[in-house]
C-alpha cells in the first residue's frame, strides 16, 4: 500500500470517529439541555427511557424517524429539502480543525487527533460557521410563511451583526499567537496561565457573547423565538426535517464550544502526571478527555445562560452588536496590537 | 399632623445607569439565582410512584355520614341537590315506617341518593348546606375511571361502611 492511501484511510477514520463522537455529544447535549433545565426550573426532566433517561435521545430521534414527511402545499419543495441539510453539514464540517488532543502512536506513525491542519484554521472556522445561515434563510424563504421568513430574516441580521465581532474579537488572539495554526495555538497554551483567556480577557468575552449569538442560543434566540415566531424558520418544519435543524443547532453548540475550548482555554492541556505524558498513547486519552471536560463545562454554560437570561429584543440586539461588541472588538485588537508592538 | 408616605426603593422611570446598561452584572446575578435552583431540591411528585399528601380539608370524593348509633344520617331534605351548582346531586325521598326506620336517624331518608361526578365540581356547598352532618368531602381523589357510567355515585358507593369511627372534619 502506497504511502499516500494510508495516511487517506487514517484521514477518513479519523473523521468517521470524530463525526461519530460529535454526534454521539450532540444527541447527550440535547438530553443534557432537557434534564438541566428542569434542574434549574425545580423540575426532574425526562426519566423514563432507561436509567436517569439516558436513552431519551433514542426515543426522540425514533418519534423524528416515524413522523410524517411532509411538505406544505405552497413551500418551495427543492429549497424545502435542501434547508435541514444546508443547516446541519457547516455545522459538522466544522470539527474538522479542531485538535482534540495530542498525537496517538500507532505502529510508529504519529497520528495527531485532528482530521485537518490547515494555516487557515481559525479563518476556516470563521469562515464555515456562518454557513449554517444559509440553510435557516432557506427555510424561511421555502416555507412561504411570515413566521419563517421573518425568523430567517432575523438570522440573517444576526449573523451581519456577529459575524464582524466574533471574527474581530479573535484578531486579537490570533496577534498574540502568531498563528492561525489551530494546533500551534492550542501548542502554545500549554500550562495554566498561559491560557488565551488571561491574555484576552476582553477578547474571551465578545468571542463568547457573539458565539451565543452564532449559535442562535437565547438571549440571542430571535431567529426561533417560540413565542414571538411559533419557532421562527422551522414553524412549518416536522420529522427528521425538523430533526436535522434541532441536531445542526447543537452540532453547532457543540463545535462552537470545542473553538471556545481550543482558543481561549488551553485545548486539550491541564497538569497532567508524568506517567501519563509519558506515554504517548495515554496522554492522547488523558489529553481528549481533558478536552471533553472542558467542552461540558463550556456547554453546561450555555445551557445554563439559556435557562437564565431572557431573550433579546430585535433592536436591543442590533445595539449591542454593533454599537458595543463591535467597537469594544475593534478597540480589544488595536490595544493588543499595540502592545505587541512596543 | 402629616402623614410621611415612604419613597419608592426603585424610580422605575429613571433611565438605567452605564452599570445597568453593561448587562452583565444584571445576567451574572441572574446566573447566580438560577444556579441555586440547579442544586435545590426538585418539587416535581412523580405521580403514579408518588402519591402528593393532599391538605386536612381537601375536597375529594364526598361521603355521607352514619350516626353514633350508625344510623344514616341523611334526612333527604334536598338543601344538597337545592345548592348544588352543578346540579349533580340526584335525591329521592322515602319515608321509614316500618322496622327499616331503624336504619336511619330520622324517618324521612333518601331512597335514591345519586351524585354525578363528571358534573361535580367540588366546590363543597353541599358539605355546607347539610343540616344534619351528612354528606362530607374526603380526601379521596384518584377518580379516573373508562367507563361513564361508572361516575354515577349511588347512595351505596357514597355511604361509609358501618362501624366507621366518626369523625368530622368540622
Amino acid at each position: 500500500m502506497s504511502e499516500t492511501l494510508i495516511a487517506l484511510l487514517i484521514d477518513a477514520a479519523k473523521a468517521a470517529v470524530f463525526v461519530g463522537v460529535l454526534m454521539a455529544w450532540v444527541a447527550y447535549t440535547t438530553f443534557g439541555e432537557r434534564r438541566f433545565a428542569s434542574f434549574f426550573q425545580d423540575r426532574i426532566g425526562p426519566n423514563r427511557a432507561g436509567p436517569f433517561g439516558f436513552f431519551q435521545p433514542l426515543a426522540d430521534g425514533f418519534k423524528f424517524l416515524f413522523k410524517e414527511d411532509f411538505v406544505p402545499k405552497f413551500a418551495d419543495r427543492l429549497l424545502y429539502r435542501v434547508a435541514p441539510v444546508a443547516s446541519f453539514v457547516p455545522t459538522i464540517v466544522l470539527i474538522g480543525v479542531i485538535p482534540f488532543g495530542p498525537d496517538l502512536v500507532i505502529a510508529g506513525r504519529r497520528i495527531p487527533l485532528q482530521i485537518a491542519d490547515p494555516n487557515f484554521g481559525v479563518l476556516y472556522f470563521l469562515a464555515v460557521a456562518s454557513f449554517s445561515v444559509y440553510g435557516v434563510i432557506m427555510a424561511g424563504w421555502a416555507s412561504n410563511n411570515k413566521y419563517s421568513i421573518m425568523g430567517g430574516m432575523r438570522a440573517a441580521a444576526m449573523m451581519i451583526s456577529y459575524e464582524v465581532s466574533l471574527g474581530l474579537a479573535v484578531v486579537g488572539l490570533i496577534l498574540v499567537a502568531g498563528s492561525t495554526h489551530m494546533s500551534t495555538i492550542v501548542a502554545q497554551q500549554d500550562t495554566i496561565g498561559g491560557w488565551y483567556i488571561w491574555q484576552q480577557p476582553l477578547g474571551f468575552l465578545l468571542f463568547f457573547i457573539a458565539s451565543l449569538a452564532e449559535t442562535h442560543r437565547t438571549p440571542f434566540d430571535l431567529p426561533e423565538a417560540e413565542q414571538e415566531l411559533i419557532g421562527g424558520y422551522h414553524t412549518e418544519y416536522g420529522s427528521m426535517q425538523l430533526g436535522l435543524f434541532q441536531m445542526g443547532e447543537f452540532a453547532h453548540m457543540v463545535a462552537t464550544c470545542t473553538i471556545i475550548v481550543a482558543l481561549f482555554l488551553g485545548g486539550w492541556h491541564f497538569p497532567m502526571p508524568a506517567f501519563i505524558t509519558g506515554d504517548p498513547n495515554l496522554y492522547a486519552l488523558a489529553g481528549a478527555a481533558v478536552f471533553s471536560v472542558k467542552t461540558f463545562v463550556m456547554i453546561f454554560i450555555f445551557i445554563w445562560i439559556r435557562w437564565t437570561v431572557p431573550r433579546f429584543r430585535y433592536d436591543q440586539l442590533m445595539r449591542l452588536g454593533w454599537k458595543v461588541l463591535l467597537p469594544l472588538a475593534l478597540a480589544n485588537a488595536l490595544v493588543t496590537a499595540l502592545v505587541i508592538l512596543l | 399632623m402629616a402623614v410621611r408616605i415612604p419613597k419608592p426603593k426603585h424610580n422605575f422611570s429613571r433611565t438605567m445607569t452605564f452599570w445597568e446598561r453593561l448587562w452583565l452584572p444584571a445576567s451574572l446575578r441572574g446566573l447566580r439565582v438560577t444556579l441555586k435552583h440547579f442544586f435545590s431540591r426538585n418539587i416535581t411528585v412523580e405521580y403514579p410512584r408518588e402519591k402528593p399528601e393532599v391538605a386536612p380539608r381537601y375536597r375529594g370524593l364526598h361521603r355521607l355520614k352514619r350516626d353514633e348509633q350508625g344510623r344514616e344520617r341523611c334526612t333527604a331534605c334536598m338543601l344538597c341537590s337545592y345548592v348544588c351548582p352543578a346540579n349533580a346531586i340526584h335525591v329521592v325521598p322515602a319515608h321509614a315506617t316500618g322496622p327499616e326506620r331503624e336504619l336511619y336517624s330520622e324517618e324521612r331518608y333518601a331512597a335514591v341518593y345519586e351524585i354525578n361526578m363528571l358534573r361535580c365540581i367540588f366546590c363543597g356547598f353541599c358539605e355546607e348546606a347539610c343540616p344534619c352532618g351528612a354528606i362530607y368531602m374526603g380526601r379521596e381523589w384518584e377518580t379516573a375511571d373508562r367507563d361513564l357510567d361508572h361516575f354515577i355515585y349511588t347512595k351505596e358507593m357514597l355511604l361509609e361502611p358501618e362501624g366507621t369511627p366518626l369523625e368530622f372534619t368540622e
